[in-house]
């Protein structure tokens, strides 16, 4: 399949779609380059008070900082913007990308001293199949689309590729979905973790009404 | 049976069982032991390997999955894409299910118990394990007449195998003493479905969801327990649908949901009755669906005068102005879906429950039309099909009813035997328990059920099952309940043998043999077969094919409600599936079904064998049922001395009773052993902090783990996941008070008391988290 039909696809990331069931971690593990290892992580944002969840998958940067900070160049972007694994043979197990990307994904394989991220499943997208958690993904949180796929698909969602962390600014390959009406054109990544977790106010607001119930569950227990 | 006989099992006797042992040699023989990856991969040359289309083992979703087969082994899975409901979807239990194959907890031979043998059993050849169940069989029923021996079967096993295992246990065993574990699963909603519709099966096939202004979930965690259908359900609110979700807890579903209803458990049909009430009050109703489609509606409508708002939220614990809001949203909708599951349905009122959610459908008239659907999720693999075709015990093939004498004829024809060779009903599983524990059922045949994890109150089951004189188990792996047979016969997983599933739309699929069953074990339809030869009653037990059983299967529907006779397995290959009602006949002038069945019911101006034209619902009359359901909480409500509600549910890493997922590695990682969910202010109150260990305790057992608090929860419940088996099963605790029509357990609401523990249990120090 040529480049251009593979760039016809994007990878979204549509976070209000996650339920947290893990099938990116566990599919993800099933590839045979990195057996047993996953390179999603589900995050739990706050379990006591929602059960938002998270996927963070490698967001291949158009200027990778973890490329950027490499001292032996093992970081490769490919032409059509997938940034890859470290090249074994190139890899001093430095950790500077582990500690440089902002959005936290590179991870060391120390058994191994390498690094290991996500390549966008080079294996299946390179021969035209999706990669393998926005195969499985049941919620399709994670979404491996068309533009014609994504009109069709999410009416009510625009993507945004531009994230900020405090003055770093960072264009992506992948996309974040946002609900259509919001004014988001950039995603402030360093003020969103200040945001309490989704579900959280309906939690609170919710339970605490629950108490005042004529039934009185809380009076008699 | 009326609805006004009081709930079985109600009468709050103070019982306690003995703690469950902890069979230490026995886990340590047979498991459940984890297997993390198949290192066989790694090595195998991928040239070796084909792709093998078949589904998922586990949930009633049925995925289409395509699994990774070298030699004998079934090594990976990968996407199946072209299969139309989950378009390449699997949840974590679909992507590692592979690994129960080749497991080295597998059965590869009969078992015979021995206290003197390692883990309590040794091996003997399968002819001779054959021999010996048949003689214990003939030599019981020789003495105590045939109906001393009772079969427990299962809804996971295919359409061919639950057809065979009701006409086995019928003819073979010439008992009337078969049930099923779907029992446990779906029976409040097909008992609902039959009274208010006249046929139980989705009325929708889940595309329907799209186009849905409303759509309400009932009871049902669905992004952990059919994860596929959260697809469906947020494909419908990209094009602008409402999503309501009832629970009383904020689910995955529910965080992000348009209105969220924490109903308290056990007051479904309350909050039912007051948005009936005011979908009535504010003329929220389609006056010409309710003349011409249904009859009843008066009755209902009386019932719920008196559930003003205000009444529904003392009962339900639901704010007002949230009950308004919701039929608001459902009264004035165009189009709506409404999907229910057990949180529903597991009640000692369960079908009115059921019945209730159905006159808010039935009110709005928005059903048989594209985007307005109505379905209940089913749970296991063939929750549909494996209630259909006889293994229910009042329950022949086709959906047909045993005590009628006109459908016995029917089959008996098809099976050749003279009409009195058909027992006549029998009784439900948690019966069947009973009346092993008084000694009316003396031997007992089960498989695909793991009734000592699943059934409510598991200190009775473990003492009833304790004496049998003869238990014969078949199974794959030692499940706690085998631990208790005689002898256990080694049979199939699902990916050693072909065969038909009906999925939770009413899809009948097909499921493809991957690798041949290992060493001496069988498919469970060779097994039966075996022992109906070993009886000397192997007349109507020659099939060499499950495709022959199929045939069988199709004649023996043949005009039934359930009617699969023109549905061939070339069809449902091609067509990637096959919705029933597919009737090879249908008289003059009649629609006749597409290429791929009828997947949506209730269609103007379709046929059934019921309304024969009259109507497009399944009565004499052509029309829909209203019902009036008056209210009634739990069998065991709060008391001072139980003040607590336990609920029980599922997690998404793990499968029912757990004897599969819980021998997968990463999904035993994934959740490793319950904990009880519990809100931080009763949390406090109880002076009970986070991953403290806590005592659950009800008037029939308790169960000590570890706390997990946290503010999606009601505060005056608390929620226990059942898949694990001896001290960490919620069971223990559990109620089997059971719904008068449906016979299911209580599972959704009993009385317990908490306290914190001193320490971790004795288990928890000596077993692994998934033991
Ligand atoms: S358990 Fe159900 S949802 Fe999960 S992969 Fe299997 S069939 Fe699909």
């Amino acid at each position: 399949m040529s480049v251009d039909a593979r760039d016809a696809r994007v990878f979204f990331v549509d976070p209000g779609r996650c339920i947290g069931c893990q099938s990116c971690v566990q599919a993800c593990t099933e590839c045979d380059t990195h057996r047993g290892r996953s390179m999603i992580q589900l995050d739990v944002l706050d379990r006591a008070r929602s059960p938002q969840t998270a996927p963070v998958v490698c967001m291949h940067c158009e200027s990778p900082t973890c490329a950027e900070v490499c001292p032996a160049d093992a970081i490769k972007r490919t032409e059509d913007g997938v940034v890859q694994s470290a090249r074994k043979p190139r890899c001093i197990a430095c950790n500077n990308c582990v500690l440089a990307c902002p959005f936290g994904v590179p991870k060391m394989a120390s058994s191994l001293d390498l690094m290991m991220k996500c390549d966008l499943c080079y294996d299946r997208t390179s021969v035209g199949l999706k990669p393998m958690c926005a195969s499985v993904c049941p919620s399709q949180a994670l979404a491996y689309l068309t533009p014609d796929e994504l009109a069709r698909l999410r009416p009510a969602a625009r993507p945004v590729n531009t994230f900020r962390f405090g003055a770093q600014a960072i264009t992506t390959k992948v996309q974040v979905l946002v609900p259509r009406g919001a004014p988001v054109e950039v995603i402030d990544v360093t003020a969103a973790m200040h945001e309490p977790s989704l579900g959280h106010e309906v939690a609170a607001e919710v339970f605490d009404a629950v108490l005042e119930g004529a039934d009185a569950p809380e009076g008699r227990s | 049976m009326s609805d006004e006989q009081p709930p079985e099992g109600s009468a709050p006797a103070a019982r306690r069982w003995p703690e469950p042992p902890l069979e230490l040699e026995t886990i340590r023989r047979f498991g459940p032991h984890r297997v993390d990856a198949r290192s066989a991969r790694l090595t195998a040359a991928r040239a070796d390997e084909r792709l093998v289309k078949t589904h998922c083992c586990f949930c009633g979703q049925q995925c289409g999955v395509q699994l990774v087969v070298s030699g004998e082994t079934v090594v990976g899975v990968e996407p199946w894409y072209e299969f139309p409901f989950n378009q390449g979807m699997m949840c974590p239990k679909g992507v590692k299910r592979y690994l129960q194959q080749s497991h080295p907890d597998r059965l590869l031979r009969a078992l015979e118990r021995d206290p003197g043998s390692p883990g309590g059993f040794r091996e003997l050849g399968y002819e001779r394990a054959i021999q010996r169940v048949a003689g214990e069989i003939r030599r019981l029923q020789e003495r105590h007449g045939p109906e001393c021996i009772g079969m427990l079967s299962g809804a996971s096993l295919t359409n061919e195998k639950a057809y065979l295992m009701g006409k086995f246990a019928r003819l073979a065993l010439r008992t009337p003493y078969i049930d099923y574990n779907g029992r446990l699963c779906m029976v409040s909603a097909g008992s609902g479905n039959k009274k208010a519709f006249g046929v139980d099966r989705a009325a929708n096939p889940w595309s329907d969801l799209l186009g849905a202004e409303v759509v309400l979930v009932s009871g049902a965690n669905v992004a952990e327990c059919a994860p596929i259908t959260t697809n469906y359900i947020w494909q419908a609110r990209e094009h602008g649908a409402r999503v309501i979700v009832v629970d009383p807890r904020l689910t995955p579903l529910a965080r992000t949901c348009d209105l969220f209803l924490p109903v308290r458990p056990g007051r479904d049909t309350a909050l039912f009755a007051g948005m009936l009430h005011l979908m009535i009050e504010h003329d929220w109703l389609d006056h010409e669906f309710i003349e011409r489609h249904t009859v009843g509606f008066e009755a209902a409508a009386a019932e719920v005068r008196e559930w003003t708002p205000r009444r529904t939220a003392e009962v339900t614990g639901i704010a007002e102005r949230s009950i308004v809001r919701a039929a608001e949203l459902w009264g004035r909708a165009k189009t709506s879906f409404l999907l229910h599951a057990r949180g529903l349905e597991h009640h000692s009122h369960g079908v009115k429950n059921v019945l209730s959610a159905i006159n808010l459908v039935l009110a709005s008239g928005r059903i048989g039309r594209a985007s307005c659907g109505y379905g209940t999720i089913t749970g296991q693999a063939n929750g549909q099909g494996g209630r259909e075709h006889g293994q229910k015990c009042d329950q022949l093939p086709g959906g047909r009813d045993i005590s009628d004498p006109e459908h016995r004829a029917h089959v008996a024809a098809v099976w050749g035997v003279p009409v009195e060779a058909i027992p006549g009903p029998g009784v439900d599983a948690y019966e069947l328990i009973r009346r092993i524990d008084r000694g009316e059922i003396k031997g007992l045949l089960s498989l695909c059920f793991n009734p000592l994890v699943s059934l409510p109150d598991s200190g009775f089951v473990r003492q009833a099952l304790q004496k049998l004189e003869f238990f014969v188990a078949i199974d794959f792996f030692l499940s706690e309940t085998a631990r208790l047979a005689h002898v256990v016969l080694p049979g199939s997983l699902q990916e050693e043998d072909e065969g038909t599933i009906t999925q939770v739309e009413g899809r009948v699929i097909r499921v493809r043999k991957a690798v041949s069953c290992p060493g001496e074990a069988r498919e469970d339809w060779r097994i039966v077969q075996d022992l109906a030869r070993a009886l000397d009653r192997a007349a109507g037990f020659s099939f060499t094919h499950p495709r022959e059983i199929f045939e069988e299967l199709r004649r023996a529907s043949k005009g039934g409600v359930c009617d699969y006779s023109g549905i061939t397995w070339e069809q449902v290959e091609r067509e990637l599936g096959v919705f029933w009602p597919c009737p090879a006949e249908v008289p003059p002038g009649a629609r006749r079904p597409a290429a791929n069945g009828t997947p949506r019911l209730f269609e103007p101006g379709s046929w059934n064998p019921i309304a024969r034209g009259a109507g497009p619902f399944f009565f004499p009359d052509g029309k829909a049922r209203f019902h009036a359901t008056p209210h009634t909480g739990p069998a065991e409500d709060t008391d001072d001395a139980y003040p607590i509600l336990l609920t029980t549910g599922r997690v998404v890493s793990h499968f029912l009773s757990g004897n599969q997922t819980r021998r997968i590695g990463p999904l035993i990682d994934h959740f490793p052993e319950p904990r009880l969910e519990i809100h931080p202010r009763l949390a406090e109150r109880l002076g009970v902090a986070d991953a403290d260990w806590v005592t659950v305790e009800s008037r029939r057992g308790s169960c000590t783990l570890q706390a997990w608090v946290v503010r999606t929860i009601r505060p005056d419940t608390v929620f226990v996941a059942y898949h694990w088996g001896g001290r960490r099963s919620i069971n223990q605790v559990t109620n089997s008070a059971q719904d008068p029509i449906s016979k299911i357990p209580e599972y959704k609401a009993c009385a317990v008391r908490l306290r914190r523990a001193e320490g971790p249990p004795e288990h928890a120090q000596r077993l692994e988290p998934q033991q």
